[in-house]
């Protein structure tokens, strides 16, 4: 599990500094897809970069596990970082490799295998989202849709124990969306990975959100989960989730109707 | 203001360079990088200095010819100083500020992309030292290399001047090379190799350090590539004055 604790962060502009995170506390479990929400410029990718170590809170604490992240020096900050796999928004593929060679990369640099148990390994990441048949194929050469999976090959190659995504829909359409969604719930609970995902993407929310964590202008606005949050007394909330006729209408609907929608996306 | 802001830059290039200069994670990587930037910044380059260098050896032969048509003067006199020329300044400074041009964009373009494509921020979150990993290679590949590059563009240019006597008979092709031979002065050929060692440092550091710091998107990455050609060029210009100084006079 990884906890923050009061997290404040701020930045220096001209004219002073600008608080960005007002004392954010929340938990992400273990086994679950953990979802931050909230609107452009509420402060979600500062509070993943606080959480992956890229940006130091001003003050606070980020528990992994009880290991809080704060106070780590730079040699237990690499060993932790072995733990954590990231997919990254523009998917962050090694241009120069081959989707081959970005799923090798981590198990190069960081484990004692043999070249062979590599490959093996990383082709089993590869086949697991499925992108068997384009193990030789650059980025260039792959669709949004495959240089996220490329990128999630990658990310889970070191069996992590922490998975962040930042916006993994951006850039898709609906259909692939889903099958990202799909593919990231499945491995969460398939290898029992801590995952974080970064999105405003409502049928993530909607279709995925076990634990949502709702950032509104830097503070924590409402922490549930997916059947909750359609009937929740959050104008912020509410403004943001049924921003749309559609899921204004899908909001009427399921309170109505009962409306589940599965985890392939039917709806029944 | 633009003191402190300069300050700060030097500060902040000193902590690259520091993070940079670090035992790789594994050697064996490494080495593959190391070579492979041997072959990208240097052997690739080739083409381009012979092509250079070549026509840059007959200028100097033509018009030292035209400037010192004087009957005081030995007829030797156009090959020996042309040497001394591409010895002393066109085979390394010269050379190199042509070649900040190609390698010093090529480095800050490349670092700059991974940047703002995420590809460094990928590196650092799989706990990989992003600055060792992809500059130390590069500044070790460009210092093999280029010493070798300053060799070829000496024999190139000198070459150079030698066919624009055989075609257009400036001077006799026999007093040329008594020229290029006479009063030869083996140092300055180590002075030109020691200057390329500095100027390959300054190159790929300052161009890793631009590349490295990009923040934005493609019209900074041009910006910062621009920028790290233009002060690649004037530290090279700016060591060539200190390094004369200290080794020649």
């Amino acid at each position: 599990m990884i906890e923050v604790k009061n997290i404040e962060k701020s930045f220096e502009e001209e004219g002073g500094r600008r608080q960005v995170l007002f004392g954010i506390s929340a938990k992400f479990y273990d086994g679950k897809t953990n979802l931050i929400i909230g609107q452009s410029g509420s402060g979600k990718t500062v509070l993943v970069k606080n959480i992956v170590g890229l940006f130091k809170p001003d003050c606070g604490q980020i528990l992994y596990d009880g290991r809080d992240i704060t106070v780590m020096d730079r040699k237990q900050m690499k060993e932790l970082r072995k733990e954590i796999g990231m997919l990254f928004q523009g998917s962050a593929l090694f241009d120069s490799e081959t989707v081959m060679g970005n799923a090798m990369f981590p198990l190069v640099m960081f484990s004692d295998m043999s070249e062979a148990e590599q490959r093996e390994r990383a082709q089993f990441c590869i086949d697991r989202v499925n992108l068997t048949g384009s193990e030789h194929k650059y980025p260039s050469e792959l669709s949004g849709g495959m240089q996220k999976r490329a990128a999630i090959a990658r990310a889970i190659a070191l069996n992590p124990r922490y998975l962040f995504c930042d916006e993994p829909n951006s850039g898709l359409d609906p259909k692939t969306s889903i099958v990202i969604d799909e593919l990231l719930h499945d491995i969460t609970h398939e290898f029992g990975i801590t995952t974080i995902i970064n999105t405003h993407d409502m049928n993530s929310v909607l279709g995925i959100g076990e634990n949502i964590v709702f950032i509104n202008k830097g503070h924590v606005g409402w922490i549930g989960n997916k059947d909750e949050i359609y009937n929740v007394d959050n104008d912020d909330l509410n403004n943001f989730v049924y921003a749309t006729d559609l899921f204004r209408d899908v909001r009427k609907y399921r309170l109505v109707h009962g409306y589940q929608r599965t985890h392939s996306g039917d709806a029944k | 203001m633009f003191i402190a802001r300069s300050l700060s830059s030097i500060g902040d290039y000193c902590m690259f360079l520091w993070r940079s200069f670090t035992v790789p994670d594994k050697w064996r990587e490494f080495f593959k990088r190391y070579l492979n930037e041997i072959y990208k910044l240097g052997i690739d380059s080739i083409p381009l200095i012979i092509i250079v260098s070549l026509f840059i050896g007959a200028l100097c032969t033509i018009l030292i010819k035209l400037n010192i048509n004087n009957p005081l003067l030995p007829r030797y006199a156009v090959g020996l100083t042309t040497r001394e020329i591409i010895l002393l300044e066109f085979s390394s400074s010269i050379l190199c500020l042509i070649l900040s041009g190609k390698i010093g964009s090529n480095i800050a373009s490349e670092i700059g992309t991974m940047r703002v494509t995420e590809q460094i921020d990928a590196l650092d979150i799989m706990g990989v030292n992003s600055a060792n990993f992809l500059v130390l290679p590069k500044v070790l590949g460009l210092i093999t290399i280029l010493p070798f590059l300053v060799v070829i563009c000496m024999a190139t240019s000198l070459f150079g001047g030698y066919i624009i006597c055989v075609f257009t008979g400036v001077i006799d092709v026999d007093t040329y090379i008594y020229g290029i031979q006479t009063m030869f002065i083996e140092w300055y050929v180590w002075f030109a190799l020691i200057k390329s060692l500095f100027f390959a440092f300054i190159i790929s550091t300052i161009s890793a350090y631009f590349g490295y710091t990009v923040e934005g998107g493609s019209v900074e990455v041009g910006k910062a590539s621009t920028n790290a050609v233009v002060l690649s060029n004037i530290m090279i210009l700016v060591t060539d004055v200190i390094l004369t100084k200290l080794l020649l006079v």
